[in-house]
């Protein structure tokens, strides 16, 4: 009998699973980049038989025009690089703001619809179903067209004590201005932050060990606002108030919101805080009740119960769903191009594009940007979710 | 929103960009459609706004209406796109439309970086400031700190900012996409000031609530020669939009108008015969009907016939010709000879 001398055939190499995973994969790649230069090419090659400039010079030619807001200095010599600084600022100001708005709201409304109280619940549950399922534009118009166009005009202005002045031009309040000096104060507040922080470790540290509570938060108000105000006094008090004042045709001084800025954050506030309510609603129900009655069994009171063992095991649910919120909102900011509220996409992907002309250029740049500011949220959200999230053993 | 549109236009560009446009692509293209696809206003009276049963009328629809009687002797083969300030350019760019017809003005950056040909002038015009008659302002070297009201993306915008510039005065813009939104904003006192074409600011203050509470100041602080625009690289289309133009301006100087045209065919005034396609072969060479122009007239009118009915005389604007009447009436519009 002869021995099984011949080794199994070698299969031909594509046959090979992993040979021909990697294959797949290259072929794949070759023709995604060949598509995108050929697009690429095409795209030069039109401009090119249209006469239309093509290219990034443009960033530093000045503009020519003027801004309503701007956080950075800016005039209308000022370059389109400029132009996109002020717009990005613009656009982050409104996104932030927002986004911390929206979630204080957006707690607030989702506890009190969980409330015993009838009418609280209620409320709550009408807000909800109101401003969620009203289109977000409409809401802009809204504020923009019908709230804010009824203030009066400036020369028969709202005010406060000869400080704040409310118009059809906005809210005017006293700008504050630091005399030298001043850096005391805040350097009071450093020092009161670094105690502050010691002072929590030391307090947990202390009730892990012997079970004793400390009074941390009303301690920590005390050092965090008593410093720097024992601080500001000894050095003499060194702020000025510039106070608005009436001259020509409108307010000068101090500091400006205007109605286009009012009437984007409160809708963009009003609309996303109902979806945050009804996620922090859902994340309170996950926690099962007998949690919640193991706790008062303990004799913990409602409001420690809330915040030591319900919302730490909600968050794990809230998290996730709350980061697209903040995704959806800072995308939404855009609207403002609705209301002549100078954000990225009306003066950057709007007025300096029209300008310009560099159609494919101003569009990318901004795409680029929507994307950067979404995928950092998702970042600084995920590596949060994942502080907080049930570690498994 | 515009960003979408923006955003469509500039994918149509990177994309609708395999097939290599040759000379007169435009014009077969569009005898192919069967139409011809005009770029015009969002709303501003007597130059293009639709009336209550949505048809388009003003002196920039009459000019869509004219090429389409060049190109297929029947001025309704049109379709209207209408498009803000910020739009247009990009659809004019992307092939979106074939002509823009939008109080466009004529300036050297659109002629060159940006790929635009201007076929002529169809309203000479000026910017200029409308305020309410309250704030007792007479001349614009007094609105030093004021809110001004302004189009975004327009010429407007950058001359708003150098005249405040170069007179030292502190500006605060607001820019809107829609003219509408800007007029709402100066009724409610959002602005003091609303600037503009002046031909607009007229437009404009008869659509207000009080149109007598508001005055248009005595300066004008720019150039807006205000015409039709076509892209770069297609000169035979460039041709037939000017022509058409240029016209409608030799058939005013002439004194041929939509009602005489036919009686004009039988002038002995060799121009006229000439224009009129009796005599030559002066429409062929275009590429067209050999009457095309008689056409124009017949269907659309003479320059002073367009202009009386839609912003002049004839209209609730009731604008003077100025500097749009005829180079021999003393004004500036002024034709090459058909010949």
């Amino acid at each position: 009998m002869t021995a099984l001398s011949s080794a199994p055939v070698k299969p031909p190499f594509w046959n090979n699973p992993q040979i021909r995973a990697i294959l797949f994969q290259v072929v794949a790649l070759i023709v995604t980049v060949a598509f995108g230069l050929s697009i690429f090419e095409n795209t030069q090659d039109n401009l090119r038989r249209l006469g239309i400039a093509s290219g990034f010079d443009f960033l530093s030619s000045p503009a020519g025009f003027d801004i309503i807001q701007t956080l950075i200095p800016y005039s209308a010599a000022s370059s389109y690089g400029q132009v996109f600084w002020v717009a990005l600022l613009n656009t982050l100001l409104v996104s932030v703001l927002g986004i911390v708005f929206a979630t204080l709201l957006g707690f607030v409304i989702g506890v009190a619809r969980l409330s015993k109280n009838w009418l609280v619940a209620r409320l709550a549950l009408i807000y909800i179903e109101t401003f969620r399922n009203v289109p977000l534009l409409l809401q802009i118009f809204f504020w923009y067209f019908a709230v804010l166009r009824a203030m009066p005009s400036p020369r028969d202005s709202l005010s406060l004590g000869d400080a704040f002045f409310l118009n059809i031009r906005g809210l005017y309040l006293p700008a504050p201005q630091f005399q030298p000096g001043f850096g005391w104060t805040i350097a009071a507040l450093g020092v009161a932050i670094v105690l502050t922080i010691g002072l929590t470790r030391w307090a947990h540290h202390r009730q892990m060990a012997t079970g004793q509570p400390f009074p941390t938060v009303s301690s920590t108000l005390a050092l965090l606002i008593g410093l720097p105000l024992m601080v500001f006094w000894l050095t003499g008090a060194p702020l000025h108030w510039q106070v608005p004042e009436l001259t020509g045709f409108n307010f000068q001084g101090g500091l400006v919101i205007i109605p286009e800025m009012a009437s984007l954050l409160l809708a963009l506030t009003i609309y996303t805080a109902a979806f945050i309510a009804e996620i922090v609603r859902a994340g309170i129900q996950a926690v099962s009740h007998g949690q919640t009655e193991a706790s008062f069994s303990l004799g913990l009171q409602s409001s420690l119960t809330l915040r030591l063992i319900i919302l730490p095991q909600a968050l794990r649910v809230i998290i996730p769903p709350m980061t697209n919120q903040y995704l959806n909102l800072t995308k939404n900011s855009s609207l403002a191009a609705a209301i002549g509220y100078p954000d990225l996409v009306s003066t950057f992907a709007g007025t300096t594009l029209n300008q310009t002309g560099q159609a494919i250029e101003c569009i990318v740049i901004t795409m680029t940007v929507y994307l950067t500011i979404s995928l950092l949220i998702s970042l600084v959200m995920n590596w949060y979710n994942r502080r907080v999230a049930l570690v498994e053993r | 929103m515009n960003g979408l549109k923006a955003l469509a236009t500039t994918a149509t560009l990177l994309l609708a960009a395999t097939n290599v446009v040759h000379a007169g692509a435009t014009l077969d293209g569009i005898k192919k459609n069967g139409f011809i696809k005009c770029g015009v206003s969002d709303g501003l009276p007597g130059f293009s706004s639709a009336d209550e049963k949505g048809n388009y009328q003003g002196i920039d629809v009459d000019i869509c209406r004219a090429v389409a009687a060049a190109v297929f002797g029947d001025a309704t083969k049109v379709k209207y796109t209408p498009l803000t300030a910020k739009e247009r350019l990009t659809a004019l760019q992307s092939g979106e439309i074939d002509v823009l017809s939008r109080n466009t003005t004529w300036t050297s950056s659109r002629d060159s970086a940006q790929g635009m040909n201007f076929t002529g002038v169809t309203y000479y015009d000026g910017q200029g400031f409308l305020v309410n008659k309250k704030l007792g302002v007479k001349s614009a070297k007094a609105l030093d700190g004021a809110t001004v009201c302004v189009q975004a993306g327009t010429t407007t915008e950058l001359n708003l900012s150098d005249y405040f510039r170069a007179n030292k005065m502190k500006l605060t813009p607001i820019s809107y996409d829609k003219s509408d939104e800007s007029a709402k904003s100066l009724e409610a006192g959002r602005c003091d000031v609303l600037t503009s074409d002046q031909s607009q600011l007229y437009a404009q203050r008869i659509k207000l609530a009080k149109p007598d509470d508001y005055i248009v100041l005595p300066e004008v602080i720019s150039k807006e020669p205000l015409g039709p625009v076509v892209r770069h690289g297609d000169d035979d289309w460039f041709d037939i939009v000017k022509w058409t133009l240029f016209v409608m301006v030799n058939a005013e100087e002439l004194g041929i108008t939509s009602k005489n045209v036919e009686e004009m065919k039988k002038s002995t005034n060799p121009d006229i015969k000439r224009m009129l396609g009796v005599e030559g072969d002066r429409g062929k060479d275009f590429g067209l009907a050999n009457d095309w122009m008689a056409m124009v007239i017949k269907q659309v009118g003479n320059y002073g016939e367009i202009f009386d009915r839609n912003v002049g005389k004839g209209s609730p604007l009731k604008i003077e010709r100025g500097l749009n009447a005829l180079w021999t009436q003393g004004g500036l519009q002024y034709a090459p000879p058909v010949r």
